[in-house]
């Protein structure tokens, strides 16, 4: 994130075991506070209908969605199938094009305001479209998520294929460098921090579209239990999968951050944008 | 189109290119439709579509659910940033409590907004406070990122000159850091209109709920309605997210123009 550099938290004072000890307190404070206030609060409520308790959350999303072998097949592989599809291609053409139109002032001044236009639209208002034009199969879904998640990806990479220093362009025009020697030795290199900023934003777009789209229409998925326990009023079960929902999306996170280090490790520290 | 391409000063300037760009997608899905290259019942003629966008614009109707997208959008937006400026600012300026918080927001921040839908449907109805309490919570994380990231970079000379001067902790958050980070607070706040639309849309189309785009959007893509009607939906939601962008870049500039941030940003 933008605030990496907050992660050194140890001051000299509290340096040592004890500090250690002290810092790890202090990090698992607010959160610790928070779950014991939702289990007493809960618990003195008493309507496990809509208001379960913590222990009561962890143990349904256990039975629900880690011992239960029939869950991973029947809805979180499809649901991260078709993310992984939609997103994979939403890569390959936003990197594409992105790279096309970034090599080009001209280029980008006649596809700008379409560009701007079609990233405009909140992916979600297609919905309805794209299930008019494609049903609610698969294809609708993993087209619903490439649409959404493509303009970030696009957008980023022709800001960052834009902005490569003019005079790396120009030396390797001197040197009649070839043209795919120095796209993948100075243009993709180069635009490779804006590029994984895209990355990591469409990403977390991806899997609410990945759910959107599930919940409007379809037979199995992570987003069709989520609408399904809250339409016969399990609220518990509704509670889980949110719980499941989180951990992909923070886990999604991880795997792409882990690759932006090993890929831009040679840049030192990453740039990373807002967000 | 061919009058401006036989003039070279006029293919130089951006804004002529935009046009012909915009122009030319233009006619080429005309023609495709027109040609019947593309079946017409799935894809209308350009034209028709852009007629049909005109006239809803003035339709009663659908500007009434126009505005209940937009009035959900305006009071999340301002939920949003009552919650998320005081504690980014807190969190922004207190090492001791951001490292309290950081661990419980990390947690939070990756769940998919959407997710949230049923339960907040099962908890407080269909109305308008599950719209509003869906783009809250969608909309807090940029602008407390933003005004945390904000407030780390305030030029640390000036708040200590304001100590050495006497000022008291309240009147340098106010005076120093608060002006200090506003562009980025501002960036937050910008990031976050667009997301707001996208939840209040989403949670239309998932719960219905009163009047507003994304119930439109449901009730017009039955069999039977002209498809145009649909694709016209689609425009003018592109046109009010184009618009809301449009609105907060030029204020930007306006407030924030002697900020170098807001010079590169787009």
């Amino acid at each position: 994130m933008s605030l990496a550099n907050a992660d050194s938290p140890l001051r000299p004072s509290m340096a040592g075991v004890g500090g250690r000890v002290r810092a790890l307190a202090l990090r698992m404070s607010v959160l610790v506070g928070l779950l014991v206030a939702w289990q007493l609060i809960t618990s003195l409520v008493d309507d496990p209908v809509s208001w379960p308790t913590f222990t009561e959350v962890v143990g349904r999303f256990w039975e629900k969605w880690v011992t239960d072998p029939d869950a991973w097949t029947r809805s979180l592989l499809p649901s991260l199938a078709r993310l992984l599809a939609g997103w994979t291609g939403a890569v390959v053409i936003g990197v594409v094009l992105g790279t096309a139109i970034g090599l080009s002032t001209r280029v980008r001044d006649f596809v700008d305001p379409i560009i701007q236009f079609l990233r405009s639209i909140p992916p979600p208002a297609l919905l309805p479209l794209f299930i008019v034009l494609l049903g609610i199969g698969d294809e609708m879904k993993v087209t619903m998520i490439l649409f959404g998640v493509v303009w970030p990806i696009l957008l980023n990479t022709t800001d960052g294929v834009a902005s490569v220093d003019s005079l790396h362009r120009e030396t390797a025009r001197v040197y009649r460098i070839p043209f795919g020697v120095e796209l993948r030795h100075i243009l993709l290199p180069s635009a490779a921090p804006k590029i994984f900023a895209g990355l990591r934003v469409s990403l977390s777009i991806a899997v609410i579209l990945m759910v959107i789209s599930e919940m409007v229409a379809t037979v199995n998925g992570v987003g069709f239990e989520l609408v399904q326990a809250q339409r016969s009023f399990r609220s518990l079960d509704v509670w889980a999968t949110i719980v499941l929902l989180g951990i992909i999306g923070s886990v999604l996170n991880a795997i792409l951050a882990a690759v932006e280090g090993r890929v831009l490790a040679w840049q030192g520290r990453a740039t990373r944008a807002l967000m | 189109m061919t009058v401006a391409s036989g003039r070279r000063g006029l293919l130089d300037s951006r804004p002529a290119r935009g046009l012909i760009g915009a122009a030319g997608l233009f006619a080429v899905l005309e023609l495709a439709t027109r040609a019947e290259l593309v079946n017409p019942t799935y894809l209308p003629p350009a034209s028709t579509i852009l007629v049909t966008s005109a006239r809803i614009l003035a339709d009663p109707d659908f500007l009434a659910n126009v505005g209940g997208t937009l009035l959900a959008w305006a009071v999340g937006m301002a939920a949003a940033m009552a919650i998320a400026i005081p504690l980014g600012l807190v969190l922004g300026s207190s090492r001791r409590s951001y490292l309290a918080a950081i661990t419980a927001i990390e947690l939070l921040r990756p769940i998919p907004s959407v997710a949230l839908i049923p339960l907040v449907i099962l908890l407080l109805g269909r109305g308008l406070d599950m719209k509003v309490s869906l783009i809250v919570y969608a909309s807090v994380w940029p602008i407390l990122f933003n005004t945390i990231y904000g407030m780390r970079e305030v030029d640390p000379v000036a708040r200590d000159t304001a100590r050495a001067f006497g000022l008291r902790r309240a009147a340098i958050l106010w005076r120093i850091s608060l002006p200090a980070a506003s562009p980025f607070i501002y960036t937050g706040i910008r990031i976050s209109a667009a997301i707001a639309l996208i939840l209040a849309i989403s949670s239309e189309l998932i719960a219905g709920g009163g009047p507003g785009i994304g119930t439109w959007m449901i009730a017009n893509s039955e069999t039977g309605v002209p498809r145009e009607l649909l694709y016209a939906g689609i425009v003018v939601t592109g046109l009010i997210g184009l618009g809301i962008n449009a609105i907060l870049i030029a204020g930007e500039r306006r407030l924030f123009g002697w900020h170098q941030r807001v010079r590169g940003s787009t």
